[in-house]
């Protein structure tokens, strides 16, 4: 039965994916103990859930197989428990020890899987599981797992609201990773999270602007539009006061702006209102239709009005892409050109409509043409909508006119061609033209009946041709409502419609209603009866607000004993003059919605839109934004103080670098002291000593005094520089220049300080506080005379500046190493490493195989007597530091010494970089063998049983002096780990001479034998 | 952001379903459904539908309708963008994006859309990346799959996640590297009833195809850049270069890519490379039309014009045509009214013609208007625009690579009113 399923399958799998499979096939398949059948199972099941069958009385079988070793049916049965767990969640809790072992996994892909699908399953009784993994995952290494975190916060948000102040911390921390890959994810839990909290963004602003360009593209779009909120709270608008006046007439706009500028107080960008504006302007040329669109809407709401020019031609651009891109960005073009026609109009030709255009796309083309016309360019439009008027498509033939009529009212000039067309267009054959148009004429008469009459009676004539009820009415508007320019045909018409009354649509029967009533105090001699017809046929009409409108009308225009005075002003309120109706686009009012939203596609307030705030008249403290002196970009490298950071940050951000201090210290140590793994141990233990120190340290703080430090003993000054380290990189900025004295103090005994450890502390403290310059040059004092570890630091700390600061990069780069350093380390003891050792050394060459990498020369030897072969790094990397690893080294000969150089990528973090160093021995035979005891009987006993097939011979030629049993036994001992069977008087002589002949391989083919048993 | 997906066919069958949040009922797709027959036509669908409690939207492609389902606020341009990414990488998996492939492929549809959303956020969209992570199906790799059992699934995060350049895989080999560029524009214009241009432009791409060893860095630069007037880069070109330098530097990704797409700026007159003379009209009695086309080389800068086709939308009361053509086959399909004539390739001694009646419904009213044709054409060897690549530099590796530049010149939305 099986088996015969598995053919199928092998022949035409979409047969069998969507044939209804007996589920006990499948839990049977499931059960079995072959993995092929298992994932066949699951891959059947999986076609099951993507046609929307439901499986899930699987459950018990699927989640058994959630720890399983393929990777592919892991996978498979990760979508299975993710779509079905909120069903059966009591099963599902079986499966939860499986993803908390996952996440230990030293493979971050498997990490990160495993949190995604925790993070998924969305069973309540697991939210304090979930919080701790997301907790754990957001510090992990990989900055993988760590974007995985962040996905998770907004999962576990939606399914227990409650924990919001707990993952408002993991945000505030993933918020602060320089990861380009979690910048964009943590984003988007801020915005799911608490896109309140506004003060998070502080920090992180500008670190934000300037990763911006190397985010993926889907992370671009969040933070973008993150950004375009948090700049409008935080920076004063760049529009001038006036902006009213500069919406109306963009022309004076432009051409007295540079007279204005005197004029008016001088506006001043916040600077990192420009590093925002500037940093996403390279943006607008990304592939991406979505980033494009972001970057521009940050333009619209943001930038200065004359510098939102930039963004037009990326627009126009995203024209090109599908259709329903077109639609979304046509939209947006809409709503700017209704305010700024300047943006579009040298482009208008690109919205000329092609017949081949979805209708839709046609409609907006249109109406961002009708927002452009002005008098220069009308006729030009208006040529180009007289071929769209001939459309086939007969909804967006309707539309033109509706367009032809706004540029008609719109543009006093072309308001009587306009008409003589669309009076044209009367005779046109089909129906809804010639309906829309009337609708068009009857809006445009009313601005000027007068002359028109005509017209009206042109219309009067055709009303018996016309059927769409929304021209009739129109039509007996027209007629009520210039009753006195045509006097002859109005009571006419008032005939007809009392005729067919009845069969009219409602509109129509409201309409006629008016006429009526119209003509009745106009003409009351001739209409009378009819509209005393009228008024009954209404007042037992179907339709309530025909009775109403009919009850109404009565009591006002046919005077009674009961109509009070409002019947004596019934002529002045139904014939009162009325003013045109404005034509305008539907676009108007979109623009209270930020651009490029769903709201804004929509026209109505979606779920979870978050108003964009208006300017703030006075611009909040700008001091916020600012991070420590090493994350400024371009900051004046100037060896003062900075201004200090917020309290409350203080905190947190000591922990940060008490991370990477910790790290540092660890590097730094485990590279100068040559220690051994087991030894590396103990620097754990130390880094440990010193967190925990930390708080000791932080309650000393205020008692710290200068003096009290310089009374320090010289032996003692290693723990005092340790401490001092410690506690200035918790201190605040503010205490900073009452340390400037400590430093210079400081400068000289560091120079005495015997651990380079506690030396690259402090010069790491100092990068922290001090300019550039300082530090190098100091740097450049320890060149001459300190260890490796140190300058690596050096390097470090010099890259760490190379991010944020440009000048630095450049004096970097022009100069040469001063000193390559000719000591090298100890990696690998040819103790702990088995005979094979490894010693390493910072060539401070410009790495070969990156720009990011350091280079690093390896030198392996081989200190044991076996050739050691394959030599290579191990693939698996878990720090995620990329490692150019050397190619393998086939055979290393005892004694023999390779060097190799190799690139490691430190992330320009001072992490260490971990690689396994994988050899393999291959070990000569004779050292596989054990000796063993026994006597000479036992032994030719245990021979005698291995004849035949086990034995083998060979002969070995001796010189004479060799002979010797002694010499023999020496030699056999050398190469192989061998006893000699002492007792026997004849064992002593055999087994040389059976050496010298034939029998010495039966003797390592019994002791291999017995060996082995 | 997006909570599920519903792929449905042109018939209305919904035939996969995905969801990253709690499972949405299929019946949400009621409101598409109306709002497709409401259409009639599929492109005329609104791409974003709003129904009371979610917002749908949707792309058209390769007759298939991606219908996502939104709770929140998210840009429309996002999800519209992320599901063409959805749709491209299924071709790229597939070799085409049909319901047959996804169907056949369903598994590893599920795997794909499983990596490239987590919780409705886009994970990994890079082909590159998506292809480490689960492998393209081939028949032989399906074969040996099912007799070994092992996996289509890699178990490592590949490199490019982590890197700055994702888009590249790390330890590319090939025995020959080469490297190549076709520089494909298109003509978009409108041309009137007596043949000026009322709008024209030219959009091109570059298209790169390259297969180079290691990390090579990439410089390319054009003899002519100042023809380029808006252009739009694959994230792997440093823009900064381009700013200062006006040269396209860039690390490639593996295998094929858009390395560009640019736009000729407005000020640059358009060779038109053909004249299109045509006559088509429709007789007031008799219920029949006239229709007589004729098609001339114009401005083809000495090459020959190649697969020109005249694609005409008659109107709904043409029951059929009578022609005949002096080069080349027509056809008329009298359901869709798509008059379709393939030229081939333009002979300028022998212009093509076509000529002939057309039937129209008899007691129908005559169309008012003329249908307007869609020409579509493709000229070898040619940039139309004169833009011309001046040479590429390769640093970083040591080898040599084979280099090449292809210029094709093609109809965009060419078309011509009557």
């Amino acid at each position: 039965m099986i088996e015969s399923g598995w053919s199928i399958v092998l022949s035409c799998p979409s047969l069998v994916y969507f044939i209804d499979t007996k589920m006990d096939d499948l839990i049977m398949m499931l059960e079995s103990n072959k993995e092929s059948l298992k994932l066949e199972a699951m891959k059947r099941i999986v076609g099951l859930i993507a046609k929307g069958k439901n499986a899930y009385e699987l459950f018990p079988a699927v989640v058994k197989n959630v720890a399983s070793k393929n990777i592919e049916l892991k996978k498979l049965v990760y979508v299975y428990l993710v779509r079905y767990a909120e069903e059966q969640q009591d099963l599902a809790l079986l499966s939860i020890s499986t993803f908390q072992r996952a996440l230990k996994d030293p493979n971050q892909l498997i990490r990160a899987s495993a949190l995604r699908v925790l993070s998924s399953i969305r069973v309540p009784i697991i939210v304090p599981i979930m919080m701790l993994a997301i907790k754990e995952a957001a510090t992990d290494l990989s900055p993988y797992v760590r974007k995985t975190a962040a996905h998770a916060i907004q999962k576990l948000y939606s399914l227990d609201p409650d924990q919001k102040e707990h993952l408002i911390e993991v945000i505030e921390k993933l918020l602060k990773d320089k990861s380009t890959l979690v910048a964009g994810s943590v984003v988007m839990a801020f915005e799911e999270v608490c896109p309140d909290r506004i003060d998070l963004i502080h920090k992180n602003y500008r670190k934000l602007c300037n990763l911006l360009v190397d985010v993926e593209e889907w992370g671009q779009v969040v933070i973008i539009h993150m950004l375009t909120r948090y700049a409008r709270t935080q920076f004063v608008s760049p529009w001038r006061e006036d902006a009213v006046f500069d919406e109306n007439s963009e022309k004076t706009f432009y051409d007295s702006e540079g007279r204005r500028v005197d004029q008016s107080k001088p506006y001043i960008m916040d600077p990192d209102h420009r590093l925002l504006l500037r940093n996403t302007k390279p943006l607008l040329q990304s592939r991406n239709t979505a980033v494009v669109m972001a970057v521009s809407q940050l333009y619209w709401h943001l930038a200065p009005k004359h510098e939102l020019s930039i963004i037009t031609k990326s627009l126009v651009r995203l024209l090109r892409s599908h259709r329903e891109v077109q639609y979304i960005v046509l939209q947006n073009i809409a709503t700017m050109s209704i305010q700024r026609k300047g943006m579009f109009e040298p482009f208008m030709k690109s919205f000329y409509v092609r017949s081949t255009d979805a209708t839709h796309i046609k409609t907006l083309k249109l109406e961002i043409l009708t927002n452009l016309a002005n008098e220069a360019n009308i006729s030009t439009i208006l040529r180009e909508l007289q071929t769209y008027v001939k459309s086939q498509d007969k909804a967006f033939a309707a539309a033109t006119i509706q367009a032809i009529g706004r540029c008609a009212t719109n543009i006093s000039e072309v308001t009587d061609t306009c008409l003589n067309g669309l009076v044209l267009l009367l005779s046109n054959r089909d129906e809804t033209v010639v309906a829309e148009s009337v609708v068009v004429i009857k809006k445009l008469l009313q601005t000027q009946p007068s002359q028109h009459s005509d017209i009206i009676k042109h219309m009067a004539k055709l009303f018996d041709s016309i059927t769409v009820p929304m021209a009739r009415a129109s039509i007996l508007w027209l007629m009520g409502e210039y009753c006195e320019h045509v006097p002859k045909n109005a009571p006419d018409v008032l005939r007809k419609m009392a005729k067919t009354f009845i069969s009219e649509e409602d509109i129509v029967k409201l309409q006629t209603v008016n006429l009526a009533a119209k003509l009745y105090l106009s003409n009351s001699k001739q209409t009378k009866l009819l509209t005393q017809y009228i008024l009954n046929l209404g007042k037992y009409d179907q339709n309530y607000d025909i009775r109403d409108r009919t009850r109404f009308i009565r009591q006002l225009i046919v005077p009674n004993e009961k109509s009070g005075a409002l019947s004596r002003y019934a002529r002045r309120i139904l014939m009162a003059p009325k003013p045109a109706p404005v034509l305008q686009s539907a676009f108007k009012d979109r623009d209270r919605f930020q651009l490029g939203t769903l709201s804004h596609t929509l026209n109505s307030q979606s779920n979870g839109y978050l108003e964009l705030s208006d300017w703030p008249a006075v611009a909040p403290d700008q001091s916020v934004r600012i991070v420590e002196v090493v994350e400024l970009a371009g900051a004046p490298l100037l060896g003062k103080s900075k201004p200090g950071k917020s309290a409350e940050k203080f905190y947190s951000d000591s922990e940060e670098e008490e991370e990477e201090e910790g790290s540092s210290s660890e590097d730094s140590s485990s590279s100068s002291k040559s220690e051994s793994e087991s030894e590396s141990e103990e620097n754990s233990d130390d880094s440990n000593k010193s967190s925990s120190s930390e708080s000791d340290s932080e309650k000393k703080k205020k008692t710290l005094k200068n003096k009290k430090l310089q009374q320090q003993k010289p032996d003692s000054k290693d723990r005092y520089c340790h401490d001092l380290a410690l506690f200035l990189s918790q201190s605040h900025l503010f205490f900073l220049n009452k340390f400037l004295v400590v430093f210079k103090f400081n400068l000289r005994c560091i120079a005495n300080v015997h651990y380079s450890k506690k030396k690259a502390l402090l010069l790491f403290i100092m990068t922290k506080f001090f300019s550039i310059h300082i530090v190098l040059a100091f740097s450049n004092q320890f060149v001459a005379n300190c260890r490796c570890s140190l300058l690596c630091l050096c390097v470090f700390l010099a890259c760490q500046f190379d991010a944020v600061s440009w000048h630095v990069r450049v004096s970097l780069q022009a100069s040469f190493p001063v000193f390559v350093p000719e000591t090298s380390h100890e990696l690998l003891h040819r103790m702990t490493g088995k005979g094979l050792s490894a010693q390493y050394r910072f060539t401070r060459q410009p790495c070969i195989y990156g720009n990011s990498m350091v280079s690093l020369q390896l030198t392996l030897s081989n200190s044991s007597d076996q050739a050691l072969e394959n030599i290579h790094i191990s693939e698996k990397s878990s720090t995620g530091q990329n490692i150019h690893r050397f190619n393998a080294i086939e055979r290393l000969e005892p004694q023999a010494s390779v060097t190799v150089s190799m690139g490691v990528d430190f992330n320009d973090s001072t992490q260490a970089a971990n690689f396994q160093l994988c050899v393999s021995i291959q070990p000569a035979v004779g050292e596989l063998l054990l000796p063993i005891t026994m006597t000479e009987a036992d032994f030719t006993k245990e021979q005698g049983k291995l004849l035949g097939m086990n034995e083998s011979s060979a002969t070995i030629t001796m010189t004479p002096e060799n002979i010797s049993s002694q010499s023999v036994n020496r030699k056999v001992v050398s190469v192989a780990n061998l006893g000699v069977i002492p007792s026997s008087q004849e064992n002593i002589h055999s087994v040389p001479r059976r050496c010298l002949n034939l029998t010495k391989p039966t003797f390592w083919n019994v002791i291999k034998k017995t060996n082995c048993s | 952001m997006i909570h599920s997906l519903f792929l449905i066919n042109n018939a209305g069958d919904l035939f996969l379903e995905k969801h990253w949040k709690s499972v949405i009922s299929r019946s949400v797709c009621d409101y598409f459904f109306e709002a497709r027959e409401k259409a009639v036509e599929p492109d005329n669908v609104p791409p974003v539908i709003r129904t009371p409690h979610h917002y749908l939207i949707n792309i058209y492609r390769e007759k298939i309708f991606f219908v996502s389902v939104i709770q929140t606020e998210v840009p429309p341009l996002f999800v519209i963008e992320f599901l063409h990414r959805v749709a491209e990488t299924f071709q790229d998996y597939f070799g085409e994006c049909s319901e047959t492939t996804i169907k056949d492929n369903v598994v590893i549809v599920y795997e794909l859309l499983e990596e490239m959303l987590d919780n409705g956020f886009p994970l990994a969209t890079e082909s590159n990346i998506l292809k480490e992570l689960i492998r393209p199906p081939t028949i032989l790799r399906s074969m040996v799959n099912t007799i070994t059992g092992s996996s289509n699934v890699g178990e490592t995060l590949p490199t490019g996640q982590l890197s700055n350049i994702p888009w590249r895989r790390a330890g590319v080999k090939y025995t020959n590297n080469e490297a190549y560029f076709d520089v494909v524009e298109e003509i978009d214009a409108i041309l009137d009833k007596s043949g000026t241009t009322v709008f024209a432009e030219i959009q091109g791409v570059i298209d790169a195809c390259v297969k180079l060893s290691g990390m090579p860095d990439l410089t390319l630069s054009f003899m002519n850049p100042r023809l380029l007037d808006d252009v739009s880069f694959h994230p792997c070109v440093r823009y900064k270069r381009w700013e200062s330098e006006r040269v396209i530097s860039f690390i490639p990704p593996d295998g094929n890519f858009q390395l560009m797409s640019y736009h000729i700026s407005a000020q640059n007159l358009v060779a038109i490379p053909i004249y299109v003379k045509q006559n088509i009209s429709f007789f007031e009695t008799g219920s029949s039309g006239r229709l007589d086309i004729a098609v001339g080389p114009k401005q083809t800068m000495g090459k020959t014009v190649e697969c020109l086709v005249v694609t005409v939308h008659m109107p709904k009361v043409v029951l059929s045509a009578n022609l005949s053509a002096t080069q080349g086959t027509y056809n008329y399909d009298p359901v869709t009214k798509i008059l379709l004539w393939d030229i081939g390739k333009l002979n300028p001694q022998k212009l093509p013609n076509l000529k002939g009646s057309l039937s129209l419904q008899s007691g129908a009213p005559k169309p008012e208007e003329n249908p307007s044709l869609n020409i579509d054409l493709k000229i070898q060897q040619l940039a139309i625009s004169g833009l011309k690549v001046n040479r590429l530099d390769m640093y970083g590796e040591k080898y040599k690579p084979f280099k090449g530049v292809k210029y094709v010149t093609k109809a965009g939305k060419f078309q011509v009113r009557t």
